[in-house]
């Protein structure tokens, strides 16, 4: 399912796999902070979020032919689109309770399904190939090992990408509203903004980042049948390893995340099922503690 | 001296203020004690500190003899100190009887526990005097989300001493109960059983004198005064410091 | 005096739906039979998330995780060890209580939407486990040709799709027996009384974590017990029988049974799957596009869920200052997540 194909043959197998994982950590970075703000500003739990993605990455493959152009062309669709998309779903779950979190999860399931069963009848139901710019086609040279050109290229563009986010989260009155909103959910209701309205913003930027992410991710996690479900598991786990807290937090969760499934797995292939699920359990085992105490004097 | 409940140099804050700054405490058996002070004086705090859900700074706690700082409010209740909330804090969608057998089951002892709802028809045993007591017995079978809040205030005090307390901690336990209520909460108050000691958390100084036989005088986390109601009405240093508190 | 009525009529209905139950193998075709014994396993899954989500208090996405532990514990048990049906169903009852009892940790201090989102994170990490350990899976193949099961030492095999659904049927009908009387006694009772006001609870001396490490456990042997049933039902079993998607159905049909009703869970899941089942019948291609379209559907028709199974229980007199424990329970979690 998540395959992540480390083509070297070389005796050192270890570096092309942490370069995959850190390629794929901040693929799942970008794609999970947008789950982020959607759990955290509006708090709802959205289980369409890795449909947005699969947006974003089916967008990709009609589009990219090999050029730059197309490459930009794929980039602006994909990102109105899922945005787009994100707002309609923020449209839909209006008349649900706010707060009624079962109603909101079971409604973006139906959208999840509904829309994956969309994207399969408008693009056919079998992975599409995914072609990347002709310039980046090749493979170039890391420490003697020949390496994917695109996905070097990645880590940059992501790492790029995760600075600004950063920076719009850290220095901008929209993302100081946002931080405030994470620390404090009341806070929202007093600033006299409707939370349809917020709604519908926070879930359009979702879909905005979700899409940037699967355009761009797409030649190293495709559009397909599992990936909208693939997206949103390991944007959960980040989730769920990262806390709400700190982009700090949910980055590390997600380079995590993306070593696990890529260096784990060449190090330890037999054990490799299990290593999300044990991240996990150390991680919720070691919090729950200091939660426990918190809750008993609540 | 060795009392029930022994609380010393309690402190508490939050941030830059002091809610408690060294406060001592010490509760015989059956005895009937009153905190009182002016808002802000951190009563409540230190009722909270006593019934475990607020963590000192420092300062120790003992209840019968063991230190308890470390419990929490659950294994507290189940050592015998109860707590009656100043919003009446009951199952709301449980009736009156569930409500009192659900508080009665953490100390219920019977012969028959192994058997499926063994302990919980024993426990339905004593829920119903305790309701007679109240004067709930008409609305046993009510959801208490139905009650009226001083009905619901009669619920929790049937509650609180369905789990066998020999503490009852009483947080301003007249607020929002009329003329009559007040009243009918004085008779029960005073019809306790005596090996039940009480501390109660009263604005209204007429209560704390028909309830209580001694009283501590709590200003901005100290102890002020502390002595018989008598003493302590007459005491200059009290006046004072009502004069500034409350008006 | 209504309530009376009330009472008698829903025994009248799960009078009636027990008869039909017993008389359908014989009114309906094998294939159906079939996929009726599977839907009865589902169906007691949706017990187990119904004693979760209404019951105790944590929403569920993951109960799938010990169905499928009970499945295959009960299929590698059922090809190499016995093929004795009480057997199998001690052991998948044990697989599905361990898989509950190792992840208790991770979900008995959380609450509300977190709760959601970990137990759909330990659902599809179970999935992908399933699919790739191959050694006892049989990956993403699943495993095929397990033998008949024979219900007790001595009977003989069930050969047919009529015998396996009446067998699947008993052990539903036991189960959720069960789980009624359990219920009623103070199990039931303390864990009603925690998804009222859980800090009021522990401060009657409560040890609430311990009550819902109990109810996670018990539920998890439900849901692998149900497992067992699958292997029965099918005499196959991959991972796609244990996908997100069969998670949120279930908790859609628990939803519509009105979350806390054993019986209602018992008849939504047995609905919700019944359509799922007859729409990719009907609508190879479209199936998933409709039953998403319905799940919006639904939400709609009950347009506050959960919260109006809790309204209608409290009275429209209940003071506004009353706290709503589960509201305050989701912030508290969420800020928890913020560390």
């Amino acid at each position: 399912m998540i395959a992540v194909a480390a083509g070297t043959n070389r005796i050192d197998p270890y570096l092309i796999p942490a370069l995959d994982g850190v390629a794929y950590g901040l693929l799942v970075f970008v794609a999970a902070s947008g789950l982020v703000f959607c759990f955290g500003v509006a708090n709802i739990l959205n289980l369409a979020h890795g449909l947005l993605y699969a947006i974003g990455g089916y967008t990709a493959a009609a589009l990219l032919d090999g050029g730059w152009a197309s490459l930009a062309l794929a980039l602006a669709v994909g990102v109105l689109a899922a945005a787009a998309a994100g707002v309609l779903l923020a449209g839909l779950l209006t008349p649900v309770a706010t707060g009624n979190h079962l109603s909101q999860a079971l409604l973006t399931f139906g959208v999840a399904l509904a829309g994956g069963s969309l994207l399969v009848a408008g693009f056919g139901p079998d992975d599409p190939q995914v072609q990347v710019p002709a310039a980046l086609e090749g493979s170039v040279l890391v420490a003697g090992h020949r390496y994917a050109a695109y996905r070097l290229v990645f880590i940059g563009v992501a790492a790029v990408l995760a600075a600004a986010l950063y920076l719009v989260v850290r220095r901008t009155r929209a993302g100081m509203l946002v931080r405030a909103a994470v620390d404090d959910p009341e806070m929202v209701a007093c600033l006299g903004v409707s939370p349809a309205r917020i709604r519908a913003g926070v879930l359009a930027a979702a879909g905005a980042l979700a899409g940037a992410a699967g355009v761009l991710g797409a030649p190293i996690l495709g559009p397909g049948t599992d990936t909208a479900d693939t997206v949103l598991l390991l944007s959960l786990v980040v989730v769920v390893l990262g806390g709400l807290g700190s982009m700090a937090g949910t980055l590390l969760a997600a380079l995590a995340i993306g070593e696990i499934q890529t260096l784990g797995v060449a190090l330890l292939p037999s054990a490799a099922p299990f290593l999300l699920f044990a991240a996990m359990a150390a991680v919720l085992a070691v919090r729950a503690r200091g939660l426990a105490g918190r809750w008993r004097t609540a | 001296m060795t009392g029930l409940l022994e609380a010393q140099d309690v402190r508490v804050r939050y941030g830059s203020l002091a809610a408690l700054d060294g406060v001592d405490l010490c509760i015989h058996d059956g005895q009937r004690h009153a905190l009182i002070g002016p808002n802000g004086a951190g009563k409540t705090t230190l009722l909270n500190v006593l019934g475990g859900s607020t963590k000192p700074q420092r300062g120790t706690v003992r209840f019968d003899g063991r230190d308890v700082g470390r419990l929490g409010p659950a294994a507290r209740a189940r050592r015998g100190i109860n707590r009656i909330h100043q919003r009446p804090a009951v199952f709301p969608t449980l009736t009156a009887t569930e409500n009192v057998v659900v508080a009665a089951l953490p100390r219920v002892i019977s012969r028959r526990g192994w058997w499926p709802g063994g302990r919980r028809r024993a426990a339905q045993h004593q829920a119903g005097p305790l309701l007679d007591q109240m004067g709930l017995t008409a609305v046993a079978a009510e959801p208490a989300g139905h009650l009226a809040h001083g009905q619901r205030r009669q619920l929790e005090i049937a509650m609180a001493l369905a789990g066998r307390p020999r503490l009852l901690l009483l947080d301003e336990p007249a607020a929002g109960l009329s003329a009559i209520e007040v009243g009918r909460l004085v008779e029960l108050l005073q019809a306790l059983p005596r090996a039940v000691a009480v501390l109660l958390v009263e604005h209204r100084l007429d209560l704390v004198y028909a309830l209580s036989d001694t009283v501590t005088v709590l200003r901005d986390g100290r102890t002020l005064a502390a002595g018989t109601p008598d003493e302590i009405r007459t005491s200059p240093l009290v006046r004072q410091a009502y004069a500034e508190g409350v008006a | 005096m209504r309530d009376e009525v009330i009472r008698r009529a829903r025994g009248g209905v799960a009078a009636l739906v027990l008869v039909g139950l017993v008389v359908a193998p014989w009114v309906v075709d094998e294939y159906t039979t079939a996929i009726l014994a599977r839907t009865l396993a589902l169906a007691l899954v949706g017990v187990s998330v119904a004693l979760l989500t209404g019951v105790a208090g944590m929403p569920t996405l993951g109960q799938t995780a010990p169905y499928a532990a009970g499945a295959y514990a009960c299929a590698v048990v059922g090809s190499r060890i016995s093929d004795v049906g009480v057997v199998q169903l001690v052991v998948a009852a044990g697989a599905g209580a361990l898989l509950a009892a190792l992840t208790v940790p991770l979900v008995v201090h959380a609450r509300g939407v977190i709760v959601l989102m970990i137990t759909l994170a330990i659902g599809e990490l179970v999935v992908i486990i399933l699919g790739r350990w191959r050694s006892v899976t049989g990956g993403t193949d699943g495993l095929a040709g397990i033998p008949a099961v024979r219900p007790f030492w001595g009977l003989p095999p069930l050969a047919s799709d009529q015998a396996r659904y009446l067998y699947a049927l008993v052990v539903v009908a036991t189960l959720v027996g069960a789980v009624l009387v359990l219920l009623r006694t103070r199990a039931g009772l303390v864990l009603r009384a925690g998804r009222d006001d859980e800090a009021r609870l522990r401060a009657s001396g409560h040890r609430v974590a311990l009550h819902l490490t109990g109810a996670h456990i018990a539920a998890g042997a439900i849901a692998g017990a149900a497992g067992s049933l699958l292997v029965v039902a099918q005499q196959y079993i991959s991972p796609a029988d244990f996908g997100f998607d069969t998670s949120a159905l279930l908790l859609l049909g628990v939803v519509i049974g009105g979350t806390a009703s054993v019986g209602g869970a018992l008849v939504g899941a047995a609905l919700v799957i019944a359509v799922r089942d007859w729409l990719f019948g009907v609508l190879p291609g479209h199936a998933p596009l409709v039953l998403g379209a319905l799940f919006v559907a639904t939400v709609y028709l009950l347009p506050t869920g959960v919260n109006r199974a809790r309204g209608r229980l409290r009275p429209p007199s209940a003071p506004a200052h009353q706290p709503d424990p589960p509201v305050a329970q989701d912030q508290a979690t969420v800020a928890e997540l913020h560390r």
